[in-house]
């Protein structure tokens, strides 16, 4: 029995709650192109349900015209994990951000990528405390100066892919707010994976840490200090795509091609490797270092999902034992009567 | 259950006929005291005692061999009648080592019964017991009918015939470890136990090794066979059958009990259960428990931590699902946050704490109720939930229904309160019938055409809808931030924040409107009245009528319900002349009671990770009233 799908648009994944951010905040673009994305999965909207933890980011739910959770601050993985358990028929998207993903919450977000629930997490990282009014977070670069490190931030920061891969997370992307195409398409392939999606998401607070990405997004520079991934693809970039990554032993190292390398020389990208080395090695290129950031898919592999055979363990068990009876129960083993 | 095995045969010496004994089996924490405990408390029950029992076992699970620390004790109390606590003091105690010995000696009545097990009672274990004397060579033991039994030696030559599969014999650690069940097949002799369920229990347990199948058994025989033959034992016991309700029964453990009561709410409400939970003394056996039920619907979640198990159970609240953690103190303090959203999001679930001594680490394995205080309290802002608690083992079927009951009844998540001594505990439980069950009724709203859904509209006792995620035209959000008040919307309105906050307290006082007035057991009115809560319910019930039976004026009234206290209680306080509230704490439900009712409630207070003996409260009942 099909029943025809209602045809959503945009507009019907908006809510009716004013939105607060700050006029000119990243989170604006994801918005707007999570409302776009979704109509084009053709999922019903009553199955969709959004859960954040606590900071700017997590005010996302609030906006969407879904179920939703704002739960507390960090835990949004756990609420997911617990949702999805019992509804595997949901789409569950957590939204977090560097501080909640990765400070408070690093036990959960660890946690669910390893089990590989059937959830899509997205980051929004945009290296600061925005909701708490500027302190450094645990992606703020070395140095950093903020409001609780008047002389420079001393802790060293956290990078959102490297622990995602490290969890062997079997699907792991990033893209960019104001890249807002790549961004729509990275937000789909992670609602079309099949286990926990990671997505990390360059985010510009223009109040607290304005430019912070600005090396990947200014219009003169971005296609220098940006990678653009693709899978089966080498690694090239440039202004004028005339430079690649190319493994020098265990080493990345940025070539230029021609004067005898060619493509073949550099290093292709393979997303379903199941081996997740290359994808870490890949989310180790840093700007500051004189490499390109790759964004797109690092990762795409199939892999057990918890939610998947924790249902599958229920069905079997029922369909071995029988529903189960409360009165066999009861009286299994040792039993007496008195009469 | 069919069985072949042949039962020894009667006894052949004289036998002496009790109302009710009690035995302690102490030893090293690896000498297998607590099984051997299990399977007297499962035999007598069987041979239709009443039981109660006192598992007390070290935190560590090998504490160094011998020593005192290491002492691991298994009480069980069996009688011919209706018997509510594990026993105040010993007719029986079996020790394994000096360790054993002195900690537990203390206990045994003058003229009691001292099964040493003198093989282990040389220099060194002397010394690992600290002791400088040996015990059993000085004039220490003179008030005592001491029967030395060398159960070492005697079960190794018991199992000496055994070989492996290749034909080697046993090796002598392997021997030693079935020491317990000669001590236990001796014991059986002295109470004229069965030994066909512990035979089964025994192929159960290790079939798939035969040789320790059979070591076993002839430890357990030889045990029950020197009994039987050695001059020492002039005479066996009997505790005759008690006179229980009639029905069939079946022995439980508290753990299990909640375990089972939670399963069949579920059954009766139709909601899938989950529970997201962490490992914790002394909580751990509810997930064990609930983990083999699979068939039943039930998905258990071993969490990362305790925050991620309150939350993911949170989440399975909001699918639909018959939501419960399950932890002790510091698990339940790691939880306090969650709490305090699952009461603002209006969400049934059930929160567990099996308390155990605090504070911090405290004493993992002896039992205390010193978390009432956190419960009500522990939580940031204005934050009431429901609280119940469980006051025996069997009574944890009953409370995990009703906690069920109440929490989809108003949409908050409650609160169930168990202690170590209960969860571990054991009692006869009349297995009730199917039929008889009561159904948990739960609602889930659809969409109405034209109107828009509102989530936090009220019906008369003040509960949301559980408007489930898959509804279509029921999409909302919930949240932590303040809600306006029907459209669950973000407000930060000084007025509605007032409002908000005087409706979810509303919400948990009208349960009292939906609960039974308190009773009590013995004169409406009076010089004293007793009032409990939890696990001590066993040693006031048995005081108490002690006391009535000496001609006081005294009444018992044992809460389940701690928030709200039932609609009569302030009432039923004011008849009496004085209010004692014996507590495993230092006073908690006593600040309650007279905080609520401005009442002079006095306390019996101790915390020493042990249960009240009945005589304390006896005592004090006396001193108030002389």
């Amino acid at each position: 029995m099909a029943t025809e799908l209602p045809v959503l648009k945009p507009a019907d994944f908006a809510s009716d709650q004013d939105i607060r951010w700050c006029p000119g905040c990243g989170d604006y673009s994801i918005l707007a192109q999570m409302k776009k994305m979704l109509p084009t999965l053709g999922f019903p909207r009553e199955k969709i349900c959004f859960i954040s933890g606590i900071g700017c980011s997590s005010r996302f739910p609030y906006y969407m015209e879904t179920y939703g959770i704002h739960s507390i601050h960090g835990r949004a993985p756990a609420f997911a994990t617990g949702l999805k358990n019992v509804r595997p028929d949901l789409m569950i998207w957590v939204i977090t951000g560097d501080g909640d993903g990765l400070s408070i919450g690093g036990n959960h977000l660890m946690h669910a990528i390893r089990r590989n629930l059937d959830i899509n997490i997205v980051m929004f990282n945009n290296r600061i405390y925005g909701l708490t009014k500027g302190q450094y977070s645990p992606t703020s670069p070395l140095g950093k100066v903020t409001k609780s490190t008047p002389m420079g931030a001393i802790d060293n920061p956290l990078h959102p892919l490297s622990i995602a891969i490290g969890c062997e997370g079997s699907f792991v992307a990033r893209s960019i707010d104001v890249n807002i195409k790549h961004l729509g398409a990275t937000l789909k392939r992670a609602a079309e994976h099949k286990g926990t999606s990671f997505v990390e998401v360059y985010q510009n607070c223009n109040v607290f840490n304005d430019g912070a990405w600005d090396y990947a997004t200014d219009r003169q520079s971005k296609a220098d200090n940006v990678l653009e991934l693709e899978h089966g693809k080498p690694l090239i970039f440039g202004k004028n795509r005339d430079r690649g990554i190319r493994l020098n032993g265990m080493n990345p190292e940025v070539v230029e091609l021609g004067k005898g390398i060619s493509e073949d020389d550099l290093l292709f990208h393979d997303e379903k490797a199941d081996e997740p080395s290359l994808a870490y090695l890949l989310s180790r290129l840093r700007n500051e270092d004189g490499f390109p950031e790759p964004i797109g898919v690092f990762r795409a592999i199939d892999k057990p999902k918890y939610d998947e055979q924790l249902n599958q363990q229920i069905e079997y068990a029922k369909e071995t034992k029988g529903d189960g009876s409360l009165d066999k129960l009861f009286h299994s083993g040792d039993t007496w009567t008195v009469s | 259950m069919s069985s072949t095995i042949e039962s020894p045969p009667e006894s052949a010496k004289s036998v002496e006929h009790l109302a009710a004994a009690t035995v302690r089996l102490a030893g090293d924490s690896g000498d297998g005291m607590q099984i051997t405990g299990t399977q007297l408390t499962n035999t007598s029950a069987l041979a239709g005692n009443d039981v109660a029992t006192f598992p007390d076992f070290p935190a560590e699970i090998r504490a160094p061999k011998g020593t005192r620390a290491g002492v691991s004790g298994f009480q069980v109390h069996f009688a011919s009648e209706d018997i509510f606590t594990p026993g105040d003091h010993l007719d029986a105690l079996v020790v394994m080592n000096p360790a054993a010995l002195v900690t537990n000696l203390p206990d045994l009545k003058s003229g009691g019964i001292l099964i040493v097990n003198e093989d282990n009672f040389e220099g060194r274990d002397l010394k690992l017991a600290n002791l400088e004397e040996n015990p059993l060579e000085n004039d220490s033991l003179g008030d005592y009918r001491v029967f030395r039994v060398p159960m070492t030696n005697l079960t190794r030559k018991a199992v000496e015939m055994v070989e492996t599969e290749d034909g080697k014999a046993l090796s002598q650690k392997v021997a030693d470890r079935c020491k317990n069940f000669f001590a236990m097949g001796l014991i059986y002799w002295l109470y004229g136990r069965d030994l066909d369920p512990t035979l089964r229990f025994i192929r159960e347990k290790f079939g798939k090794r035969p040789e320790i199948v059979e070591a076993n058994e002839r430890a357990l025989r030889s045990g029950w066979n020197y009994g039987e033959t050695t001059e020492a034992f002039i005479s066996s016991y009997q505790v005759e059958k008690a006179t229980l309700p009639a029905g069939t029964y079946r022995n439980v453990m508290g753990n299990q009990a909640l375990a089972w009561g939670l399963l069949t709410a579920s059954k009766m409400s139709g909601a899938e259960l989950f529970i997201g939970t962490y490992p914790i003394t002394p909580a751990s056996d509810i997930l064990h428990e609930l983990s083999k039920f699979k068939e039943f619907g039930v998905r258990t979640f071993q969490a990362e931590d305790e925050i991620a198990a309150v939350c993911s159970a949170i989440g399975a609240a909001f699918g639909g699902a018959m939501a419960i953690t399950s932890s002790s103190g510091p698990g339940i303090a790691l939880k306090g946050e969650a709490m305090g959203l699952g009461m603002i999001l209006e969400l049934p679930m059930i929160i567990i704490n099996v308390q155990r001594g605090g504070p911090s680490t405290g004493l993992p394995t002896k039992t205390e109720q010193s978390d009432l205080l956190q419960v009500m309290y522990g939580r940031n802002g204005e934050s009431p939930l429901p609280v119940i608690a469980a006051r025996s083992p069997s009574d944890c079927f009953e409370v995990a229904q009703e906690a069920w009951r109440i929490a989809t009844r108003f949409m908050v998540p409650v609160i169930l309160l168990s202690d170590g001594y209960i969860a571990n505990g054991a009692e006869p439980w009349r297995i009730p019938d199917v039929e008889d069950l009561n159904k948990i009724e739960i609602n889930h709203p659809q969409a109405t055409e034209g109107e828009e859904f509102q989530p936090y509209v009220r019906n008369e006792r003040l509960a949301r809808p559980w408007a489930l995620p898959g509804t279509p035209g029921l999409e909302h959000r919930l949240g932590g931030l303040e809600k306006q008040d029907i459209t669950g919307n973000v407000s930060y309105d000084p007025d509605n924040h007032q409002h908000m906050t005087n409706v979810r307290q509303q919400k948990v006082d009208n349960i009292a409107e939906d609960i039974p007035e308190q009773s009590v057991v013995g004169p409406e009115s009076g010089d004293l009245l007793v009032v409990s809560w939890g696990g001590t319910f066993g040693a006031c019930t048995t005081a108490v009528e002690r006391c009535q039976r000496d001609g006081l004026s005294v009444a018992h009234a044992h809460l389940r319900y701690l928030n709200p206290f039932p609609r009569n209680l302030g009432d039923l306080l004011s008849r009496y002349q004085r209010i004692l509230v014996p507590e495993l704490n230092m006073g908690q439900l006593r600040a309650i009671l007279r905080s609520t009712y401005l009442v002079d409630a006095e306390g019996l207070n101790k915390v020493q990770g042990k249960p009240f003996a009945v005589t304390e409260i006896v005592d004090k009942i006396k001193a108030l009233l002389a």
